[in-house]
This record gives structure tokens, C-alpha cells and sequence, in this order.
């Protein structure tokens, strides 16, 4: 279901700067709110603009036409104009004056959520983003969310201090644990936004990135309905693929054998674990060591891992094919959706069941 | 505006020492070893005297070298952070490295190299010889200030051979709790170089207050010993705040007392209120001699009053005092209330007030001057403009609605940078060469000079100024890597490419100063033609005890026409001292225009 959404909304990000809507300083304006921000970002830019030219001009004027001629040039004290210096004291005291209520005028009417906003609970951590949606649905590293309503994220954090920051809607507020922030928006066109995490929090604070999914209001009452699960039609192998990005398992695991924050799954799979309750890596270890990973830590790495116990059944049985998949040890049923053919045993299997002549 | 004709031409003020004039009582040179000292016993005799010296000038000189080396080594992190960034994905280090380089570059230039750089290396050696003082108040106060600065500095250093550190210079919890690196350490160094800072500011403010010489009053009193007086206050109330907040986040890490960790029940955005209380002010440390310097130098090579001197004297101090109430602008995203916010946010745009107003000042000194193009000139000239900059997006970012989606972002660390290394590291190179000969005795070559100051200045731009772009496009702040928006590439390679600019610029800087030391040209007494006391009244390079006799000060410090054209004053030849200060009995005033 989840994937069928991606035809039918704008191409993922953007690819030069200067293009898809943006101008050389700013994003497009993918927010109601994004364009009141900027009227106030372009008014001082514009200001400072002129102001940092004149001082310049003025300076290399000055610079010039009194230059030095003759080391004997001794010219005489310029009285002070007091007139001069009360008016360049009181027109940037006005000038910044209207510049500050713009910009608090601007913050209220941005920052207060309407009472209709549709709200999702986001907590950040280490390093991802996990959205939950009032009938429990959570997501990872992705939201969908309808277009033109006021979408509200309330916001906490389970381990340090990250921001969530929405370039394209100009919002950003920091998660704190033990307290909740929101941010809101209104994003009345179909697309696909970037968040970014803004306060440093370690390693992964470069990758800790999310995907927006602003949809028509039919495909998110379709996607709400589906429970955002997914996987029903590819072979499990291929939606455990899927996962590894959008669970974000890449930020801790690699499938090229480095090590990251966590052990790799390249060659994991059959490797010893002693004093683990299965002592290698099986289905049990893996769906353990999902739901439960505080149960077995694997020597060197750290206890780092929080529990993905809210995955579903179908979501763990696909990250199990995809890491025999990358192992080089998938079952027909990790890579086919077809029902096999009595008799005709694919190469795998053969090896086991090699019939004797 | 008055409208006055220029003076006759009478002697220059410039002019080789006159052969065989040189100054006997050269304060490097002093005290000299017995007769017939060799080899490491000489060494030693030097060094001894070296590390134990109360000599304000020979701490000042040891703050420089120190500065200069810690400025190096956070160079060259710099430059490492922006090698990484040269392409998407990693370049030449992972994501753990680079948290610790940057850290690290952060930490370095903030607390071993900007925070002392001015006042500590420059105020020093300038702040006795610009009043007519023989030292500072408490001399020995100022050795073992010097000695806490390195102190802090090896604790600082001992963590890099720990692993380092990966917390950012702000050290914000929980997550400076929750890392395995040297947190402590640095948060020692950070607390032991805090008494450093204070012990140099209580020592000017006392030195300023008790030492000057007769005829020294508040109105004639130097801009640049203002700022420094300004700075001092802030050092004094300041510091203690970050030591307070470092002993606290020990407290809980090794005691689990509760403070800022949430899950003992404690606030991290406490930390954050705890931390700018200290680094806003401070980054007013870091300013405010910078702003000092270019007063010195827009009066000396204007050969005009600096416009307006009251209002820049009054400004600094403006500046100090308001710059305690501000540190919530860094915290608009942080958690704080809406109404703290707004408040800041109006207090900031206020304090923007008395910098733009110095700005006007220092550009109008110029008008009906005679602008000497040196190269401490052309520096103060790139300040003028750079910190221009500086300042305009420091409105842009105190704006409150727009300081949202600035905020933690490219634009943050450019402004940054605007104003830290376009003010204060270009007015530092400014007041380095302007007080060089002072210093070393020695002339430094000004082509090298002027070439350093035009790649300083492009290397600088190309580098920080396209990071105003990255950052409003939304590229964040401490990234190692930008995978998600991998088109800011190309800004991400010319930004890389200023800073090699930039460090060939600083490189040339360091050359031309350590050849000047070997192959320059002995210094005239009074190259520049200032008429300070450190440059008038005083032999270049200094005596070990700054004047013969105190000297009597009978004009303000940019009266330059009163002193030049009085009455005949430069002697013959335009060798300091000039004359316009009595040594020893005083003389009957001058006609002089007084500042006040």
C-alpha cells in the first residue's frame, strides 16, 4: 500500500538548488505559514543589503578621497555634528524596532496551531524518528499525512536533545525528553518534505533524517486503513529491504560487513552467539533480538538498541528473509511469493533434497 | 560639520631610527646572562627568567605565542572539517572523528585562542604602557594567570589523547552526560582557564582604575583600554557562571545528583540557560578588545579623532552591561517560554544598537583625514566591512520568526563567523601589525602584509559567506555528512576551497612575522605616528621598566593636529618620544584640543 503512494505523489527531493520552486536563499514555500517568515527574511535581508553597501561605498569613498598623499598631512580635528550622530542612533533604532515586531508578530501567527490540527505524537532518538498516529499506527523515518489540513506534532524525545526541522515549511523545534514540544503545519500541496535533525546528537546526527508524505485526503484515509504495514504484495526478502531503510536499520547495521553502531548482517546469519538461548543467529535470535534486544548483547558493540516491539509479524519475518537474503542463504519462500510446483524443487532446496538414484 | 583647511606639511611622523639610537634597554634582551654563560646553561638562564618573570610585556608576549599556537591547531581542525565536507558521503573521516574534530576546533579557538587572544596578548603587553604605568596592578596575579591558562589549555589537550571529545563547544546535556568521552577533562581545562580570565580582568580593571598617570583621566583614556575596562567587567561576572555550571554537571555525573538530566528529575534546557549566561557575554569578551583595536587604528591612520569618542567609549560599556540580558536568543527553538522569547528577541535587536553606532563612527573618522593604507589599516578597513556583515544577519537571526527556521543551521555558524573570525581574528591581525614593532622591535615586510590581508579576506568570504546560503536553504549546523541533500555539494566545494585560500592568507601572516624577526628592518620609534603613550613616550621596543620617569599626559589620545602642529612638536628626525609628554618635570600645556 505504502509504495503504491509514491507514484502518485512529486518526485523525492530536490536535485539543484536553485530549482523546484526555491530561490537562491529560501526552499519553496511548502507551508500556509512558510510565506510570512520569509516577508520578514527578505525585508531584512533588503535592508541589510543596502545598509552593507552604503557602509561599504563609504567607506572606500572615504578611504580614497582622504588618502594619504604626504607623510607631512596633518589635517585638523573634524568637529563632531551632534545632528549626525543622534539620527544614525535613532533611524537604526527605528529600523530595528519594526524589524523586531515583525518578527514577533510573525512568530505569533506562526506558532500557535489552529484547534482543528490533526495530531501525531513524533519521539526522537537515536538515531530516527518514530510518529504515532491516534489510532496507535506508528511509523518510522516517514509520515503520511493529508494535504490541506493543519497537522500538529507533538513531540518528546527518549534519550538526548534533537530538533526537528522541516526546511520546506520553516518550522523547527527542539525534542526534549521528558517534556513535550510541537511544531504544525499546513501543507496544502502533494509532495514529499525533508526533516532534518538540528541539534547534535551524536554518530547518526547526520542521518537522522524523515520523510513528509503529504497525500490526497482519500489515499491517507486508504493508508490509515491499511495500518501502514505494507508487504502483503512482494516477497518477504524485498520488503525486509524496504524496511531496513524506512525501520531505519541502516543507521545502526550495514550489510557490507563494517561495523557500525551495531554488528553487520553481512555473514550473521549462522554465526555463534554463545550464551544466547539459541546460540547462533536463527529466526529466534533475530525476532529476539528485534523485540527484545536487551535480552543478548553481542560482544564489543554497545547496549544501544531500543525495542522494536510494535513491529508486526509480517515486518519481522521480512527482515529475517532479507538477512539470509544478504547472506546468501534465502529460502524459495524468502524470494518468491509463488506457490512452488510439486516436483520441481528450485536450486536450493535441490542440494537438500537431492534425489538418490 | 566644521570646515577647516589642512595644515602646512611639517616633518613626517615616520623615519628610520636614527643609526646608533637604537634603544639600549631592549625589554627581550633584558636581563642578559653573566659573562661567559654557554650553551643549555644560557638556555636555562633565559628560560628561568622567561617562566618567572612578572614583566607585563614578556606575559603579554608569552599569551601571543600561546594564542598563536592554540589558533594554529584549530586552524587546522578547520580545515579538516571542511575537507570532510568536500563531498557527500564520507571523504576522509567517519561521523565519530568529525564530531571530534569539530568539537575540538570549537573548543580550541572559543576558550585557549579568542577568549584570551586581545586582551590577554595585546591588552598585556599595551595596557601599562598606554596609561604610563611601570606594570600592571599585581604583577605577580598576572603570572599565575598565565600559568591557569596553560593549565586549562593541558587539560584541554590531555583529552584529545583520550579520545576526545564529541559534544560541540556548548556541552549541551543529556547528551555531554550520556557520552563515553572526556567531558571532564575539557570541563576542567574550561574551569581552570576560567580563573585565568578572571584574575586578567580583575588585574586591568584595578590597573585602569589606580595606575594612570597624571593627566591620564577617563577622557583621554585610549578606546582600545575602554574596551578592555568593558571586557574586564564582563570576565569578572561572567566566568564564574561556566565554572558553577561545569562543577554541576560534574556533581551529577559523579554524584547523580539531579540537575540537568531528566531522568534523575533534573532540566537540560536549565543547562542551556546555566551555559549562555556565561557564552553570550562572553562572545562580548571575545568582541569588545576587537572593537578597541580598530578604534586605535581608525584614529592613527586617519591621523583623526576618533568620531564621536564619548559615544564609542560609553558604547563599549553599553554593550557589556546589556550583553548580560540577551543569552536567550540562542534558545528560541529550545523548549524556553514564548514570552522569554519575545523578550530577548527585543532586548537583542537593542544591544544591535550601540555596534552599528560605532560602526558609523569608526567610517566617519576617515572623513577630512589622511587614511594611510598600511596594512593594520587595510585589516581594520576589512573588519569594517566584514563585521558589517556580521552584525546585519545578526539581526536577521535575533528576528524571532525568522530565527526559527535559522536557527542550528549553516547561517548560525556563518554569522558566527562573520563576527568571531571577520571581527575579532581580522582586528587581532590589525592590532598585531600595528603593535608588532612595539613588541618585537622589528619592521614586518608590508608587501607580504597587504598580500596576507587581500587572501585573508577572500579566502574568508569565499568561505563563510556562501554558508549564509546553505544555511537558509536549510543545511544543518554539525553535520558530517548531507545525504539528504546531496545538491548543496558544490556550495559545500567552494566554501572547502576559501578555507585553503584562507590559510594560505594566515600562513603568509606567520611567515612575514617570523621572518621580520630575523631579516626586518629595525623599528622607528614611532612608525605609525601615534601620539598613545605606548608609541609617544616610550622606546621601541620598551624598557624593561616602561619609562624613565612617569610621564605627564597633557592631550587626549588622537590629537593628532594639536600634538603634530602645536607648536613645532615633532623634533627633528620624527624619533619618539614625541615630545608633547614631559618626561620627568612637568612642562606648561601646550595649546592641545583636548578630547573632552
Amino acid at each position: 500500500m505504502l509504495f503504491a503512494l509514491q507514484d502518485a505523489v512529486a518526485p523525492e527531493g530536490r536535485t539543484e538548488f536553485w530549482t523546484e520552486g526555491g530561490t537562491m536563499w529560501l526552499p519553496p514555500q511548502s507551508s500556509t505559514t512558510a510565506h510570512v517568515i520569509d516577508s520578514a527574511f527578505y525585508f531584512i535581508l533588503w535592508s541589510s543589503t543596502i545598509l552593507t553597501i552604503g557602509v561599504a561605498i563609504g567607506m572606500g569613498w572615504l578611504a580614497w578621497k582622504y588618502r594619504r598623499k604626504s607623510h607631512a598631512e596633518h589635517p585638523r580635528p573634524v568637529h563632531e555634528s551632534k545632528w549626525l550622530e543622534i539620527s544614525w542612533s535613532v533611524i537604526p533604532t527605528i529600523l530595528v524596532m519594526v524589524v523586531f515586531f515583525w518578527g514577533f508578530r510573525a512568530y505569533v501567527d506562526t506558532s500557535l496551531a489552529p484547534s482543528d490540527a490533526y495530531e501525531i505524537r513524533v519521539n526522537g532518538q537515536k538515531w530516527f524518528w518514530t510518529f504515532e498516529y491516534p489510532n496507535g499506527m506508528i511509523t518510522q523515518n516517514e509520515v503520511v499525512v493529508p494535504a490541506g489540513q493543519p497537522i500538529k506534532f507533538v513531540m518528546s524525545a527518549t534519550d538526548v536533545l534533537h530538533s526537528f526541522f522541516v526546511p520546506a515549511f520553516r518550522i523547527k523545534h527542539d525534542v526534549v525528553p521528558n517534556r513535550y514540544t510541537y511544531v504544525w503545519f499546513d501543507a496544502p500541496e502533494e509532495g514529499v518534505y525533508q526533516v532534518v535533525c538540528t541539534e547534535f546528537c551524536g554518530t547518526g546526527h547526520s542521518n537522522m533524517g524523515a520523510k513528509i508524505r503529504v497525500v490526497g485526503r482519500d489515499a491517507f484515509y486508504e493508508y490509515l486503513a491499511s495500518g501502514g504495514g505494507g508487504g502483503e504484495d512482494i516477497p518477504p526478502a524485498e520488503f525486509g529491504e524496504e524496511l531496513y531503510t524506512s525501520r531505519s536499520c541502516n543507521t545502526c547495521h550495514s550489510i557490507d560487513g563494517s561495523s557500525l553502531v551495531g554488528p553487520t548482517w553481512q555473514g550473521s546469519w549462522g554465526a555463534e552467539r554463545p550464551g544466547s538461548e539459541s546460540g547462533v543467529v536463527d529466526d529466534n535470535y533475530v525476532r529476539q533480538s528485534i523485540v527484545e534486544p536487551g535480552a543478548y548483547i553481542t560482544e564489543g558493540f554497545p547496549p544501544s538498541m531500543p525495542p522494536y516491539d510494535f513491529l508486526t509479524d509480517a515486518e519481522i519475518r521480512g527482515l529475517t528473509a532479507y538477512i539470509r537474503e544478504i547472506n546468501g542463504v534465502a529460502t524459495a519462500a524468502d524470494t518468491s511469493m509463488a506457490v512452488p510446483e510439486p516436483g520441481v524443487a528450485t536450486d536450493s532446496i535441490a542440494t537438500d533434497s537431492e534425489p538418490t538414484q | 560639520m566644521a570646515t577647516l583647511t589642512q595644515s602646512a606639511p611639517i616633518t613626517p611622523a615616520t623615519s628610520a631610527y636614527p643609526p646608533g639610537h637604537e634603544p639600549v634597554h631592549n625589554y627581550l634582551k633584558q636581563p642578559m646572562a653573566p659573562e661567559g654563560t654557554k650553551g643549555f646553561a644560557k638556555f636555562w638562564f633565559h628560560f628561568k627568567d622567561w617562566m618567572t618573570t612578572v614583566d607585563h610585556k614578556k606575559i603579554g608576549m608569552m599569551y601571543l605565542i600561546s594564542v598563536s599556537v592554540f589558533f594554529a591547531l584549530g586552524g587546522i581542525l578547520a580545515l579538516f572539517v571542511r575537507l570532510e565536507l568536500f563531498t557527500v558521503g564520507e571523504t576522509i573521516m567517519g561521523a565519530d572523528a568529525y564530531n571530534r574534530v569539530f568539537t575540538m576546533h570549537g573548543v580550541v579557538m572559543v576558550f585557549l585562542f579568542i577568549i584570551p587572544s586581545i586582551p590577554a596578548a595585546l591588552g598585556n603587553f599595551n595596557l601599562p604602557l598606554m596609561i604610563g604605568a611601570k606594570d600592571v596592578a599585581f604583577p605577580r596575579l598576572n603570572l599565575m594567570s598565565l600559568y591557569l591558562y596553560w593549565i586549562g589549555g593541558l587539560f584541554m589537550l590531555y583529552s584529545i589523547t583520550t579520545g576526545g571529545v564529541d559534544t560541540g563547544w556548548t556541552f549541551y546535556t543529556p547528551y555531554s552526560k550520556e557520552t563515553t568521552t572526556a567531558v571532564l577533562a575539557v570541563g576542567l581545562g574550561v574551569f581552570i582557564a576560567g580563573f585565568s580570565s578572571i584574575l586578567t580582568g580583575l588585574n586591568f580593571i584595578v590597573t585602569i582604575h589606580k595606575m594612570r598617570a597624571p593627566g591620564m583621566t577617563w577622557n583621554r583614556l585610549p578606546l582600545f583600554l575602554w574596551s578592555i575596562y568593558a571586557t574586564a567587567i564582563v570576565q569578572i561576572l561572567a566566568t564564574p557562571v561556566i565554572g558553577i555550571t561545569m562543577a554541576l554537571l560534574a556533581l551529577e555525573i559523579f554524584l547523580g545528583v539531579g540537575i540537568f538530566d531528566p531522568a534523575l528529575g533534573g532540566d537540560p534546557v536549565l543547562f542551556q540557560h546555566f551555559f549562555w549566561f556565561y557564552s553570550h557575554p562572553a562572545v562580548y569578551i571575545m568582541i569588545l578588545p576587537a572593537f578597541g583595536v580598530i578604534s586605535e587604528l581608525m584614529g592613527t591612520f586617519s591621523r583623526q579623532k576618533v568620531f564621536g569618542y564619548k559615544l564609542v567609549a560609553l558604547s563599549s560599556v553599553a554593550i557589556a552591561l546589556l550583553g548580560f540580558l540577551v543569552w536567550g536568543h540562542h534558545m528560541f527553538t529550545s523548549g524556553q517560554s514564548p514570552l522569554s522569547s519575545v523578550v530577548f528577541s527585543m532586548i537583542t535587536f537593542l544591544i544591535g544598537i550601540p555596534s552599528g553606532i560605532k560602526i558609523f563612527n569608526w567610517v566617519a573618522t576617515m572623513y577630512k583625514g589622511s587614511v594611510w593604507l598600511q596594512t593594520p589599516m587595510l585589516y581594520a578597513l576589512i573588519f569594517l566591512f566584514v563585521f558589517t556583515i556580521g552584525g546585519v544577519t545578526g539581526i536577521m537571526v535575533g528576528a524571532l520568526a525568522v530565527d526559527i527556521h535559522l536557527h542550528d543551521t549553516y547561517f548560525i555558524v556563518a554569522h558566527f563567523h562573520y563576527v568571531m573570525m571577520g571581527g575579532t581574528v581580522m582586528a587581532m591581525l590589525g592590532g598585531l601589525h600595528y603593535w608588532w614593532p612595539k613588541m618585537t622591535g622589528r619592521l614586518y615586510s608590508e608587501r607580504l602584509g597587504k598580500l596576507s590581508a587581500l587572501l585573508v579576506f577572500l579566502g574568508f568570504n569565499l568561505t563563510f559567506f556562501i554558508q549564509f546560503i546553505m544555511g537558509s536553504q536549510g543545511m544543518p549546523r554539525r553535520y558530517y555528512d548531507y545525504p539528504d541533500m546531496p545538491w548543496l555539494e558544490p556550495l559545500h566545494q567552494v566554501s572547502t576551497v576559501g578555507s585553503w585560500v584562507l590559510g594560505l592568507g594566515l600562513l603568509i601572516v606567520l611567515y612575514n612575522g617570523i621572518w621580520s624577526l630575523f631579516r626586518g628592518k629595525l623599528a622607528p620609534g614611532n612608525p605609525w605616528g601615534a601620539v598613545t603613550l605606548e608609541w609617544s613616550a616610550c622606546s621601541t621596543p620598551p624598557d624593561p621598566h616602561n619609562f624613565h620617569a612617569t610621564p605627564l599626559v597633557t592631550h587626549g589620545p588622537y590629537d593628532y593636529y594639536a600634538v603634530y602642529s602645536g607648536d613645532g612638536a615633532m623634533t627633528a628626525g620624527g624619533t619618539a618620544p614625541v615630545p608633547d609628554v614631559t618626561v620627568g618635570a612637568p612642562q606648561p600645556n601646550k595649546p592641545t584640543e583636548d578630547s573632552n
